[in-house]
């Protein structure tokens, strides 16, 4: 029964929820024992939470009182550790956040909470989301499911690799340069960047203002939908936030599943990002979805944006710049670590040493070359230019969006590589997110969905959809009737082909299995 | 090749507040010289003409009604801190001997 609960997705979940079939406890009960099971070897949280079980048995409460629920109430989520939660340390990732609690609830989990969904607890990421495989983590790397020795990505590894893993059928996520959508490929899973403020960003600890955006982490299309309705919308609190009406995207993926959906539908395939050093089986699974499209009626349009060549080296200056001043707030004073230099010292001889020792490597390269950009001398040369790719950038977005409806690429150039292969080159460890940059910069939404494992390494690939900004529901139809797709084409989802994880001995025994 | 110097990283890691260690700064010099060479590309991308983009979508004047909204206690504000003294955050000197 348990077993069976944590293989289902979101909606039949929510479905079996609303029926009283299965209970919010049962289901939240089922994916502790998998997170007590597997976790061990995944390791994609660094809290669970101690409170989950109750939270359900209030949702099981109100739905027995006829509380009218939210389409999702009772079904558990992982909540990357990038959001503050009032119930649970918000770490990002980081030493110098070692157990903090917030005394507030990032915008996006107190609309979780509002909807009724069951936080199952934090997951892992690179140290403040600066990083492409979640191994600058303060608190050790997530292993992929697929293949315990390589990466799950980064900087979300965690919530991918608890969705991946069936240790949760939902996760959130955050994306400044990939964070969510490049996970999603290198474990199989679907993940959602939003339109930049169509979802708030208060209580998300920031790495960079103008690109962060916190989306949806799934299984299915259809689930990121259903969690997005939860999260989007204006918030006050963001001043960043767009005061749009959102359609709802989970009608908007059930719009995709009907026949025709993708008929005459004009889709771009950018020059750019299909090239050299994508690796082989990226490009031939690539290759057969554009064929599938092709079969589905689309129009495949090959288009062209010159400006991506600088994108990478326009976002590694614009991001560093903002981090370098985001990060200034942890000084030691009003929350984190502080550590107090031998024989004292000034409140500045304080601060810089709870940062030395507070900041792991990439946090501190990120900070100084960030530091460097801004420098008199180097603003205009450097940042100037950066932001004037920017523009280029959204330019060629625009000019591609004049001729099709959504453009498409790999969502990553090349499958999850080992544990440690890349972890002293930061230069190919930053090329990890070249196909996804480009989207951040312009402030449009991707997604990314599951397509196909490659044949030299049987890892997972995954296919990048990009819209015009404000156009996410595009994402979720395309991207649904492009999911369906590819199922039809393999007879099953890809995620029925995740090895099942040996379950831990200690986990096996509390349960009589040996 | 770039020309960042060692005595450059000193001086960022100044600014920066980070109190790195000699090995780290040695470790930086480097690393950051290749970074820097490698994103430089950027100042051959554009010319004077083209705008530069702060934001990717621009919003002006957001304001809200000016009432007293929502806001953390003192207690809550102060409960993440390192020190504090009941109703301030606690420093040690802000001045050192030979300012």
């Amino acid at each position: 029964m348990s077993d069976d609960l944590i293989h289902l997705t979101a909606a039949a979940l929510a479905s079996k929820l609303a029926s009283g079939e299965v209970s919010a406890v049962e289901a939240t009960a089922a994916h502790l024992d998998r997170i007590a099971g597997v976790d061990g070897d995944v390791h994609a949280f660094l809290h669970v939470n101690a409170a989950a079980l109750d939270t359900a048995a209030s949702i099981d409460k109100r739905r027995a009182a006829g509380d009218e629920l939210g389409p999702l109430a009772g079904v558990p989520i992982a909540i990357k550790d990038v959001l503050c939660t009032i119930d649970m340390p918000s770490t990002s990732g980081s030493k110098i956040l070692e157990g903090w609690v917030p005394p507030y609830d990032a915008t996006v989990v107190a609309k979780l909470r509002a909807a009724g969904l069951v936080p199952l607890g934090k997951t892992n990421m690179d140290e403040f989301a600066m990083g492409s495989s979640t191994e600058f983590s303060a608190y050790g790397p997530t292993h992929n499911p697929w293949n315990l020795e390589r990466i799950p990505g980064g900087s979300g590894g965690g919530s991918a690799a608890a969705v991946a893993a069936f240790e949760a059928p939902l996760a959130l996520g955050s994306d400044t340069g990939g964070s969510i959508r490049q996970p999603g490929a290198l474990t199989g899973t679907v993940g959602v960047k939003p339109t930049y403020g169509s979802v708030s960003r208060y209580g998300a600890i920031a790495l960079a203002s103008s690109l962060d955006q916190v989306g949806p982490v799934s299984r299915t299309v259809l689930d990121a939908g259903l969690l997005h309705d939860v999260i989007k919308g204006h918030d006050g609190r963001d001043s960043t936030s767009l005061t749009d009406e959102w359609p709802s995207f989970a009608d908007a993926a059930l719009a995709g599943l009907a026949p025709g959906a993708l008929q005459g539908v004009k889709i771009g395939v950018v020059a750019e990002l299909n090239g050299e050093g994508f690796q082989a089986g990226v490009k031939t699974r690539f290759a057969e979805a554009v064929a599938l499209l092709t079969a589905a009626g689309a129009e495949i349009v090959e288009v062209s944006a010159p400006s991506f060549e600088y994108a990478i080296s326009a976002y590694y200056l614009i991001l560093p710049a903002e981090a370098s001043s985001n990060l200034a707030k942890f000084d030691s004073v009003r929350f984190g670590l502080r550590v107090n230099p031998a024989g004292g010292g000034t409140v500045e001889q304080v601060m810089s040493a709870t940062r030395e020792r507070g900041f792991g490597p990439e946090v501190k390269r990120r900070i100084i070359l960030g530091t460097y950009a801004l420098s008199a001398g180097y603003y205009d040369a450097y940042y100037g230019s950066a932001q004037k790719v920017r523009t280029l950038v959204q330019r060629d977005f625009a000019r591609m969006f004049e001729e099709v409806d959504v453009v498409i690429s790999p969502s990553a150039p090349t499958t999850a590589f080992p544990i440690g292969e890349r972890i002293d080159d930061p230069l190919a460890m930053y090329l990890n997110d070249l196909t996804t940059i480009p989207a951040n910069l312009a402030g449009i939404p991707g997604i990314s969905i599951p397509m196909g494992l490659a044949a030299e390494d049987g890892l997972p690939t995954g296919i990048q959809i990009m819209a015009p900004a404000r156009h996410d529901a595009r994402l979720y139809t395309y991207g649904a009737a492009l999911e369906q797709l590819f199922e039809q084409a393999w007879g099953h989802s890809l995620m029925s082909l995740a090895p099942d994880l040996t379950i831990s001995e200690q986990s096996a025994a509390t349960e009589g299995v040996v | 090749m770039s020309e960042i110097t060692r005595e450059q990283v000193e001086h960022l890691a100044g600014l920066a507040r980070i109190a790195l260690t000699p090995d780290e700064i040695d470790k930086l010099t480097g690393e950051l010289g290749h970074i820097v060479d490698s994103i430089a590309k950027v100042t051959e991308a554009v010319s004077a003409d083209v705008p530069a983009t702060s934001h990717p979508i621009p919003l002006a004047n957001v304001f809200r009604d000016d009432v007293v909204g929502e806001t953390l206690t003192q207690a809550q504000a102060l409960s993440g801190a390192p020190e504090h003294d009941g109703s301030r955050f606690k420093v040690s000197a802000i001045l050192g001997e030979e300012q």
